[in-house]
């Protein structure tokens, strides 16, 4: 059973980055288009993420969840030593959440909304960047839980290159997955072009941020070229995201929308994959060596038997239902008429 | 300030910012089921209007409440790690089952909210339900959460250690059930009596008349008949309490000495070094049946309980006496309302009664902070009653003040955007859901 917890952890981890993801990098989209076209992008950003927007930090909140209940100890390690990046993210999240709700409800439309859209895109970019802080600072053994000083213990434990640089590249990863499935959500080909550049930057961000992690990483001494390229399933994830980059431009041309979509989420796949492959079941290294390991650092056996229990019983509610959203809203939004209970 | 009142006000500030969202974010759904019902039956669009204005302000409601929910589930290992590493796999279950609840709260009120149009009107109006249904489901597990750090239950503490756990007997601990009976009433009177309150404000500015005496009409009666059931609960809770933790009960009466007979203390200034209240009214012997069922029987004392184990008398005793005057005041009005609606009918369109429920729009929200206040505060100094105090508890890193200053800024600037939000929502009514002339005429 402790295996369906673990599972159900990554899975979590992986919809976030996939669902939240996508809808973090509309905001970072929007950060980087230029005013004129920026009404038309909300446009299109609103019609894609509304309606299964309420639904995407729920997989956060299931991944806390799991740690808590399934891996106190994994929790609160992270949460004293990652205190204050987790606020800074917390933060990060209110702003958003509020700021994509206000500006789509506010009963009326006047210079508030461009408060609104500025909170909106600046969180969409901080957020990610200190999840991606976040997931760094756990396997750069920098956590120290013998420091005596507050900038040792609780500065330095994630505010370091490699870190930062893994920061970036989570933004650089939102930004691409969002360019990707909006190019499919366009209505005219030169908005089809315009998404599909975007979707070209972002990869090439997200390529010189990977870039830069590997470049950290070998600074700080951080065994990152042989955890990937190490064993063989390492190297097996590289390929086969890098043969996806390859194809979805290919299929990019002939407007295969939703093998764009596949491919990409994918190659993001893959990536979670090769980062978490390789020290599982390890998922904290610290400073002095030790680690904590979803194997060995778990709750009592009743508790995960009930936890993965429940998150079957869950499963079984919620996916049929949220697939029955996705498909109803992705199959009708094509012919629709104008619907009178939209504002 | 001292870091840990800062990590406590904190969390105290962060739940009690939390609970009216998802007050209002649970009941509200109930009120625009039944007005989507009305439309549906009666195919008036008076009643889809209401039911859309309505779920406008569920939607940012909802929101805030998500995040604000979010932010708890973070803050609670990272203002109280050593609480955590101990109880998380012991009370995490309801937890656990609570992100079921809420992601179906999330995908039923995505299908609401844009589903207008788009699906049998049947569907979308069970939909509406689900989102009702969910959310009190949420509220309860989490509240029996709650439930476990008054009343510790499935495990074993030996030497120290937490052995023989079972998360099903944690989460059906002795006080869930009371006490989510308790807030899940409150939730529907607090709501009740703010949404009737906003809409006898309008009918008495004389605006969209018609669309607001109808909404009042649903909401009042929603929040009444909470009001009216809440006191039965109240005495069961009281029961309870006494029971399972007598120094809670005796800091909400400020009651110092143990005796039989002893009687119920209204109002009053406790003195905790003289053990006694001053300048209040004492009723002979109601403490002890209410906590008992008996006018004769035994009520324990704070004399009973070690000084290091005692909650802060005066808050707790203030923040009870807040509850139970504001309940009795909700339910003296939804007994006036239930004359009005059964005998007097003349009363419904009257200016009085509108006035004083446009009086009591905050009421119902200031007795659900009280009462969080004397849950909350009255299980103190233990974390979790009885195994771990609050204070070993508390996270290492210093400076939670910042954080706390932090927290209090944003909240409160959340609180005043979402004022803000919802004043252009009512504001906007006549331009969103204005009647055309000749219907207006007909009614």
């Amino acid at each position: 059973m402790l295996y369906v917890v673990i599972i159900f952890l990554w899975a979590s981890i992986l919809l976030y980055l996939l669902l939240g993801g996508a809808d973090f990098g509309a905001g970072i989209i929007e950060l980087f288009t230029s005013s004129q076209n920026r009404t038309q992008t909300r446009k299109i950003l609103y019609r894609a993420i509304g309606p299964i927007w309420e639904a995407n930090h729920m997989w956060l909140i299931i991944a806390i969840v799991i740690l808590f209940v399934g891996f106190p100890a994994i929790y609160t390690t992270m949460s004293i030593h990652l205190h204050i990046p987790l606020t800074i993210m917390l933060l990060g999240i209110i702003a958003r959440g509020t700021a994509f709700t206000f500006r789509h409800y506010d009963a009326v439309v006047d210079d508030m909304q461009s408060v609104y859209n500025r909170i909106f895109a600046l969180s969409s970019f901080i957020t990610p960047l200190f999840l991606g802080i976040i997931a760094g600072s756990t396997v750069s053994r920098q956590i120290d839980p013998e420091a005596y000083s507050f900038q040792d213990a609780y500065i330095f434990s994630w505010l370091h290159p490699f870190s930062v640089a893994v920061g970036l590249f989570t933004v650089a990863i939102c930004g691409y997955l969002a360019s990707v499935y909006l190019i499919g959500e366009t209505d005219t080909p030169e908005e089809r072009k315009r998404f599909l550049s975007k979707a070209w930057m972002m990869t090439c961000a997200a390529v010189g941020c990977g870039g830069l992690v590997f470049g950290a990483a070998y600074w700080e001494g951080i065994p990152l070229m042989q955890w990937v390229f190490g064993e063989i399933w390492g190297i097996l994830g590289v390929t086969a995201a890098t043969l996806s980059v390859g194809a979805l431009w290919l299929f990019a041309r002939k407007g295969y929308n939703n093998i764009l979509r596949v491919l990409a989420g994918f190659q993001v796949m893959m990536i979670l994959f090769v980062a978490t492959y390789q020290h599982f079941p390890n998922i904290v290294l610290m400073k002095n060596g030790a680690y904590l390991s979803l194997l060995e650092h778990k709750g009592d056996d009743k508790t995960i038997q009930a936890l993965a229990w429940a998150l079957l019983l869950g499963s079984v509610f919620i996916l049929p239902f949220l697939i029955y959203l996705v498909y109803s809203f992705q199959s009708k939004e094509k012919e629709e008429a104008p619907v009178y209970g939209d504002v | 300030m001292d870091d840990f009142i800062a990590a406590r006000s904190q969390m105290a500030l962060s739940l009690g910012f939390h609970i009216i969202f998802s007050c209002i974010g649970m009941v509200m759904p109930f009120f625009m089921a039944v007005s989507h019902y009305l439309y549906l039956r009666t195919d008036h669009i008076i009643y889809q209007n209401i039911t859309r204005a309505w779920s406008k302000g569920v939607a940012i409601f909802f929101a805030v409440g998500a995040v604000s929910g979010t932010v708890l589930s973070f803050e609670l290992g990272l203002l109280w790690p050593t609480f955590m590493k101990h109880a998380g796999p012991i009370f995490g279950m309801p937890f656990s089952l609570e992100g079921t609840a809420f992601f179906i709260e999330a995908i039923a009120l995505g299908f609401f909210l844009y589903g207008w149009g788009r699906f049998n009107p049947w569907f979308h109006w069970i939909t509406g339900v689900i989102v009702g249904i969910s959310g009190l489901l949420s509220g309860i597990l989490v509240v029996s959460a709650n439930a476990w750090m008054n009343s510790p239950a499935g495990f074993d503490y030996v030497n120290g250690q937490y052995l023989n756990i079972d998360p099903i007997k944690a989460m059906f601990n002795a006080a869930w059930l009371s006490q989510a009976l308790h807030m899940c009433l409150a939730a529907f009177a607090a709501t009740g009596f703010a949404v009737a309150g906003v809409h006898a404000l309008m009918i008495l500015r004389r605006q969209n008349v018609l669309f607001h005496r109808q909404s009042f009409r649903i909401a009042a009666i929603f929040g009444c008949v909470a009001a009216l059931l809440q006191p039965l609960s109240g005495d069961f809770s009281a029961k309870d309490v006494a029971k399972r933790q007598p120094a809670k009960l005796a800091a909400m009466e400020a009651h110092f000495k143990t005796e039989k007979r002893a009687p119920l203390v209204v109002g009053g200034i406790p003195d905790v070094n003289g053990q006694k209240v001053n300048y209040a009214v004492k009723i002979p012997g109601l403490l002890s049946f209410m906590a008992h069922g008996d006018f004769d029987a035994e009520v324990k004392g704070l004399d009973q309980i070690p000084r290091q184990d005692q909650p802060p008398v005066a808050i707790t005793h203030y923040a009870f006496q807040i509850m139970v005057g504001l309940g009795m005041l909700m339910m003296a009005i939804a007994l006036v309302f239930g004359i009005a609606l059964f005998i007097k009918k003349e009363w419904l369109r009257s200016k009085w009664l509108l006035t004083l429920f446009a009086w009591a729009t905050p009421v119902g929200f200031i007795a659900v902070e009280a009462g969080w206040t004397v849950t909350e505060v009255g299980r103190q100094p233990w974390i979790i009653h009885g195994v771990m105090r609050t204070a070993d508890a508390v996270t290492p890193m210093p400076g939670i003040a910042y954080s706390f200053y932090l927290f209090t800024g944003v909240y409160l600037s959340l609180a005043l955007v979402t004022l803000f939000m919802l004043y252009r929502q009512i504001k906007m009514v006549d331009t969103l859901y204005d009647l055309p002339t000749g219907i207006k005429e007909a009614h």
